[in-house]
């Protein structure tokens, strides 16, 4: 009774929330694997036309977030819809509208690259000069056109992601789920894909991507959410993110003479000094301030400053410490 | 098409068709389970029937339903758990396709593979002498019998296992179990009570006795109410099928 009357808040909730420039919105999305709470009553929105990062440990709840969100599970409560399509009204509507990259290779090994995309059209009703086309454009695009009749039992992982690829984008879906499309590949490829995604997005498709790079997160992302444990610890955009984390910003600095790492710990507004070859690193949540200080220590001192850089954190120390955190 | 409903109905079944082109290139034309799917009920047939006095008449019946039955239920309950272990499924499972299609285009290509082998053995039966009475019934006992025994393949398929292997413990093991309580090798009047009653439970009693009926109008009840049960058992079959993966999918990925 209770959890059918949670249900039915959480259907009016999502009812009187949803917003057309979202193209997905999750609201209280909840999916238990057993005792297990895998993912726990999470909220988040991803807009139209932006290129949506999400960053989390493994079993943080990645995976089956995006299970939730492509309809592949039902989630144990919440709700979430997609292009406007309630995930679980309305599935079929939902994912038609989808490409999806799953974490692992799921095409058909005993059938040829161009089989697996011709039956990926028919599973998507895309007519069937259309599909023809468009695989064509495609297997050219991704480097696949010259062993497009060959059995992907005999493709590399590199080329069996790269034709998932093509089978996501086949229908020309609206908004595209990548979940660690480029772990565990070689450079050609990665870098093959991040083009492929950021054309895509610049084309207006949303896309929703999972993964461990932070650097692929840092270039390609609009937004990052980083989930652990099933929750999210933080929404926001990367630059914005690096900045949200006290203590993490520094200054780097090398003198024309060697300097006691202790003087600086000593100067204000200073957290901790770190001697890194040459140079010196201060941690300090306000980067300005010893900057000024770092100038009148080497006047006082007759120095003369020979590098000075002032550095924001790494979207790998935010995450380090955002998953410490929470 | 205005009508929703019957437009996303001729989706479906589309997409249930490119199911079964999916599975007949992949699974069903290979040359060891055509080879498979025509000697295997064949030998076990002769294996039986040899160096015994039986009439062809009454051989020919056991022969033809063995044959759908066996190639019918072969390979269909490999499907599901194959492809939860290659993680096709999983592709399925998030595209624009219901359970019902994907039961249905499973269960089509299946049919096909059934009725067509099924064809060899009835060719058999009349080069070796038997002579067909009633070809609709018959035709009609084949499409109807080769639908249920798909279905019951798929229905075969429903635990919620990666393991190939185990289904086709479970498989085997009711496959035979049936096969010898059917008629195929003892008629049904010549079982012992228990044996009788059971039978009763049993698709393939109806099949072989309206393959009786249409090779030497031998059959114990009457031929209507043989196929209405085989199309009941085919709905039943269906429906359960359907129910039970759709419960199965998320323990599968």
């Amino acid at each position: 009774m209770h959890y059918l009357h949670f249900r039915l808040l959480d259907r009016i909730g999502a009812c009187f929330t949803m917003n057309a420039d979202n193209a997905v919105e999750a609201s209280n999305l909840t999916k238990f694997f057993g005792d297990l709470v895998a993912v726990d009553h999470i909220s988040f929105q991803v807009r139209s036309g932006e290129i949506f990062g999400f960053l989390g440990p493994n079993g943080a709840g990645k995976t089956t977030t995006i299970r939730m969100l492509t309809g592949v599970l039902k989630p144990d409560a919440g709700t979430a819809s997609v292009m406007g399509y309630d995930i679980q009204r309305e599935p079929l509507k939902a994912k038609q509208v989808m490409g999806i990259v799953p974490e692992i290779s799921n095409a058909y090994i005993d059938l040829s690259a161009w089989q697996n995309l011709m039956f990926m059209g028919e599973l998507y009703g895309v007519p069937k000069k259309r599909r023809v086309e468009r695989a064509d454009v495609l297997l050219k695009k991704l480097g696949l056109y010259e062993r497009k009749d060959d059995l992907v039992k005999g493709f590399s992982k590199g080329m069996k992601q790269r034709l998932i690829i093509c089978m996501a984008l086949l229908n020309g879906p609206q908004i595209l789920f990548l979940d660690e499309p480029t772990v565990g590949l070689d450079v050609q490829s990665s870098r093959m894909i991040r083009d492929v995604i950021r054309e895509l997005n610049q084309k207006g498709t949303t896309v929703f991507l999972t993964t461990h790079n932070m650097e692929e997160a840092n270039y390609l992302c609009d937004r990052i959410a980083v989930i652990n444990h099933g929750r999210i610890a933080a929404i926001d955009t990367p630059e914005k993110l690096r900045r949200s984390i006290k203590g993490l910003q520094s200054v780097e600095v090398s003198f024309s003479k060697p300097v006691k790492t202790l003087h600086l710990s000593k100067l204000p507004k200073v957290n901790k000094v770190k001697k890194m070859g040459d140079k010196l690193r201060l941690y300090t949540d306000e980067p300005s301030d010893v900057v000024c200080s770092l100038v009148d220590y080497a006047k006082s001192n007759d120095l003369r400053i020979v590098t000075l850089n002032t550095l924001a954190p790494s979207l790998e120390d935010v995450y380090i410490k955002l998953i410490e955190g929470s | 098409m205005k009508d929703p409903f019957m437009r996303n109905l001729i989706e479906q079944l589309k997409r249930a068709l490119a199911i079964s082109k999916k599975d007949a290139l992949i699974y069903y034309t290979k040359p060891p389970v055509l080879i498979q799917g025509i000697m295997i009920p064949l030998l076990m047939f002769l294996s039986f029937c040899v160096g015994r006095n039986i009439p062809v008449a009454s051989l020919v019946p056991g022969m033809v339903g063995m044959t759908l039955y066996f190639t019918s239920t072969s390979v269909v309950p490999v499907i599901a758990p194959w492809e939860s272990r290659m993680k096709t499924l999983e592709r399925l499972a998030a595209s624009p396709i219901s359970m019902s299609a994907i039961i249905l285009g499973d269960v089509l290509a299946s049919f096909l593979f059934g009725s067509i082998i099924s064809i060899f053995s009835i060719l058999i039966g009349l080069i070796i002498g038997a002579g067909v009475t009633d070809s609709l019934v018959l035709i009609v006992s084949v499409v109807l019998a080769a639908l249920c025994f798909s279905s019951f393949g798929a229905l075969l398929s429903s635990p919620p296992t990666d393991n190939v292997a185990n289904v086709m413990m479970l498989s085997t093991l009711v496959k035979f179990a049936l096969t010898f309580i059917s008629g195929v090798f003892i008629p049904i009047e010549e079982l012992p009570a228990w044996g009788r009653a059971v039978s009763l439970a049993s698709p393939l009693t109806y099949l072989i006795d309206s393959l009786r009926y249409c090779f030497q109008r031998d059959n114990q009840c009457p031929v209507l109410l043989d196929i209405t049960l085989l199309a009941a058992f085919t709905v039943a079959f269906l429906i359960a099928a359907i129910k039970l993966h759709e419960r199965s999918l998320p323990k599968r990925l």
